[in-house]
């Protein structure tokens, strides 16, 4: 496959590894995260950590859209199949995040209205083809999915389609990584920026990373040459005392952003005065909602919401698993109540999410269950 | 985020918000409204959800990976550097 | 496998039946393990095999069962008549046995044209002849309408043990290989496009078809050189494989380079955010081969016509126990488990 096996090469991997090592103070430790969830996964997927020195240590952060979701907004969605009579519609990732009592898939089980789609094109195709129902579409992502969201609205809109509407979940990648800056328990030297929200956002937003709290910030790609790629270009910084953001995923990613995107997101929505996210509680300003003149295609505005909010069982360490000041293992529940196949929490899930990459990826290599 | 594969844009549907992509000899079909300026077949772009996102520049890949290669290079030449050095404790240590 | 509970307690926990339940995977393992062996098969000792062993005097036989549901029924390269055929067939041909005959239950919802369920048992004959094995018995039944997604097909098969053969996860050792007859993926990823939810096109057809001449020629040329065969079907070469772990319980390392995956099944997978290894196959088998046998054992998949994409895959190692690995060419491994539920597309 084009631009995906060139970047898999494995001479070139031995020899980005190999520059690693070279570059690395055997007297420091690194702690480097990478922000978003697709990164986490690639790590755990092409075992990464195996080709990395001791010294450094990858730190996953709160970037899994799924992860961040608070439990009772699954329920809130699902109320409105139960209430309404609605179809719910929502992407492959949704369907296993348990909600208080069952996950979409659960309740799709029980012969609740629940489709999986794969584009929210998808669920305005359903709304056309389905006059006599109400299509609600599910809405998570950050920045990199908002967009196709935004342009999906509009068309609802112009076409005058009065049975759709979105359930907004969406939320933004820089307040997440100020709350991670600001968080005291964190001690960071670096970012692996995110790869795919920065073809919307552009390389701009991380300057106050690079600036004001004086750490590297290279966005990177996803295949195992983008990622040890950036981890050098991150410690040529470290050496040489410079903190700025660089662009390694430039070959897709564009510096000024995506104007038709960022357009079709101020266009569409606004930014929330503040939203709760597990773990890392209530930010402001970091999640979207519609424009009041997208109040007719908004499921909040459209459907009395019961206002469901879950906490999540005392035990479950999601929130520092999701800060990187836990590593997904040193939850109390992990691979006891906590499996892939019976999760308690969205981290678990999401293939994303840590703890699942951990799980599958490695925790089942270390022969300690016996599941 | 999250999952945007390289494929490439085969044709465009009349209308100019629709295009095939072909990702392995698969097809499907994409919105393309977020490329400006507008997409032709033959581009790579990155496709998300259904959308295409961006695109792929081949020139900046090459050169990206031709970076790649000469780290080897690089080390190759400091290690024949190494080899030269009198009177030295580095001299016949691993690079 | 660990051995199984006291008769008649279930230790099967879930408070109702869900689809994750039949994926083949994790959650399906539980449900038979847990529930149906306990009150059913209690004396039972040993791995559960697909096929049960039987003896009448001096005769070997084979017995096993299946039960056909797929969405859509008919599908590029085939249809549920088939899959209801070449799968029991393929059970008896991977537990070592010759198939002699099925018999076939038919559950046909209330409502279905004609023609349909006429398509599926021209189908059905001629899937059976093609595979050398006689359609001999059967039922047929109606229920109402919204129950049976149009049709459901049961085929119970018997056959022969073939005596060159014996199987068995207990004979599988390290450095034993493991071999598949071809590509991978093709069946799953047909029948998800097939459906139509999503707006995919790719020229692949299921792989149906009986793999009984590939295990008899792995049983003619290596004997017992041959340990242990499966076909990966619900939950993907990564679900056999682990359960073949389990049953061992040694390690397997996979060379991720060296499966075979067509390049739309991969570029299919990629655009969906789904594992080739966790696709269903209908026509392959997995073989574990001694070392010193796999050269011939290769050489003889590769000379039954379909078989050109035969491959060694991957060995069995000691450990890490009970466990699946994946090699990247550069190095870097993986652990590979078995499905969870029905493989879902992801877009994060």
């Amino acid at each position: 496959m084009k631009f995906v096996d060139e970047f898999r090469d494995p001479r070139l991997i031995k020899q980005a590894s190999d520059e690693i090592r070279r570059l690395v103070d055997p007297s420091r430790h690194y702690r480097i995260m990478e922000v978003c969830g697709g990164h986490t996964h690639a790590i755990y997927r092409f075992a990464l950590a195996d080709l990395l020195p001791a010294n450094i240590e990858l730190v996953h952060g709160p970037g899994c859209p799924v992860c961040v979701l608070p439990m009772g907004r699954i329920d809130e969605g699902l109320s409105l199949v139960e209430r309404h009579h609605v179809i719910f519609t929502t992407f492959g990732d949704v369907m296993r995040v348990p909600g208080r009592h069952g996950s979409p898939l659960e309740h799709q089980a029980r012969g609740a209205q629940i489709r999986m789609v794969y584009s929210p094109l998808d669920a305005l195709r359903l709304a056309q083809e389905h006059p006599d129902r109400q299509i609600v579409f599910f809405a998570i992502g950050f920045e990199t999915t908002a967009p196709s969201t935004a342009l999906t609205l509009r068309r609802a809109r112009e076409l005058a389609i009065g049975n759709f509407s979105v359930f907004s979940n969406h939320v933004t990648i820089v307040p997440a990584i100020r709350a991670i800056l600001d968080s005291p328990d964190m001690r960071l030297d670096a970012f692996i920026g995110p790869g795919h929200v920065s073809t919307v956002i552009g390389a701009r937003p991380y300057g106050f990373i690079a600036h004001d709290h004086r750490k590297p910030v290279v966005i990177a790609g996803f295949e195992p040459l983008d990622l040890l790629q950036s981890i050098v270009m991150i410690l040529r910084q470290l050496r040489d005392g410079r903190s700025e953001v660089e662009n390694q995923y430039n070959r897709t990613v564009p510096w000024d952003g995506n104007l038709p995107a960022l357009r079709a997101l101020a266009d569409v929505f606004e930014l929330r005065p503040y939203f709760e996210w597990r773990g890392l509680g209530f930010i402001s300003q970091s999640a979207l909602k519609l424009r009041p003149e997208y109040a007719m295609w908004d499921a909040e505005a459209r459907f009395e919401m019961p206002g469901i909010a879950v906490t999540d069982p005392k035990a479950a360490q999601c929130g520092e698993v999701l800060k990187g000041v836990l590593k997904p293992h040193q939850c109390k529940l992990f691979a006891r109540e906590c499996t892939p196949e019976l999760p308690v929490g969205a981290l678990m899930v999401s293939s994303e999410g840590a703890c699942a990459a951990y799980f599958n990826y490695v925790h089942r290599r270390a022969g300690a269950a016996a599941s | 985020m999250c999952l945007a594969i390289p494929g490439q844009i085969v044709e465009l549907a009349p209308g100019g918000h629709l295009a095939t992509v072909e990702v392995s000899k698969v097809r499907r079909t994409i919105n393309v409204d977020l490329l400006e300026p507008p997409a032709a077949p033959g581009e790579w772009v990155l496709i998300h959800v259904g959308f295409a996102m961006s695109r792929i520049s081949a020139d900046e890949a090459t050169e990206q990976l031709r970076l790649l290669a000469m780290l080897g290079e690089d080390a190759q030449a400091m290690a024949e550097l190494d080899g030269y050095r009198f009177g030295d404790d580095t001299r016949g240590k691993p690079s | 496998m660990a051995t199984l509970t006291v008769p008649g307690t279930s230790t099967f926990r879930d408070a109702q039946i869900d689809m994750a339940h039949g994926a083949g995977g994790k959650a399906s393992r539980r449900l038979v393990e847990g529930l149906i062996v306990p009150h059913l098969m209690a004396d039972a000792v040993g791995p559960l095999n697909d096929a049960a062993y039987l003896s009448m005097g001096d005769a070997g036989l084979a017995l096993t069962t299946d039960s056909f549901v797929v969405r859509p029924l008919r599908f590029p390269g085939g249809s549920i008549g088939d899959l209801a055929v070449n799968g029991t067939v393929n059970d008896l041909a991977v537990a070592g046995a010759a198939p002699l005959a099925l018999l076939c239950s038919l559950i046909v919802e209330a409502g279905t044209p004609t023609e349909i369920l006429r398509a599926e048992v021209a189908a059905m004959g001629a899937a059976a002849r093609r595979a050398g094995v006689r359609i001999v018995g059967g039922d047929t039944k109606v229920v109402e309408h919204g129950k049976a997604d149009g049709l459901y097909i049961t085929t119970t098969g018997i056959g022969r043990r073939d005596s060159r053969a014996t199987l068995s996860a207990g004979s599988v050792r390290p450095g034993d290989r493991i071999l598949v007859t071809g590509c991978i993926g093709d069946h799953g990823i047909t029948v998800l496009l097939a459906r139509g939810d999503i707006d995919l096109a790719a020229s692949l057809k299921s792989d149906t078809r009986s793999v009984y001449p590939f295990a008899n020629a792995l049983i003619e040329a290596v004997g017992s050189s041959l340990r242990w065969m499966r076909d990966p079907t619900r939950g993907g070469l990564a679900t056999t494989l682990n359960e073949l772990a389990r049953d061992c319980e040694l390690g397997i390392t996979l060379e991720e380079e060296a499966v075979p995956v067509r390049d739309e099944v991969r570029g299919a997978c990629e655009l969906l955010g789904l594992d080739p290894l966790h696709i269903a196959n209908e026509g392959q088998l997995v073989a574990i081969v001694s070392a010193d046998a796999t050269e011939e054992a290769l050489a003889a998949l590769r000379r039954v016509p379909g078989g050109e994409s035969a491959a060694i895959v991957g060995r069995v190692d000691a450990s890490p126990p009970r466990t699946v690995v994946a090699v990247a060419s550069y190095g870097g491994t993986r652990v590979v488990d078995m499905l969870v539920g029905d493989p879902l597309p992801r877009i994060c």
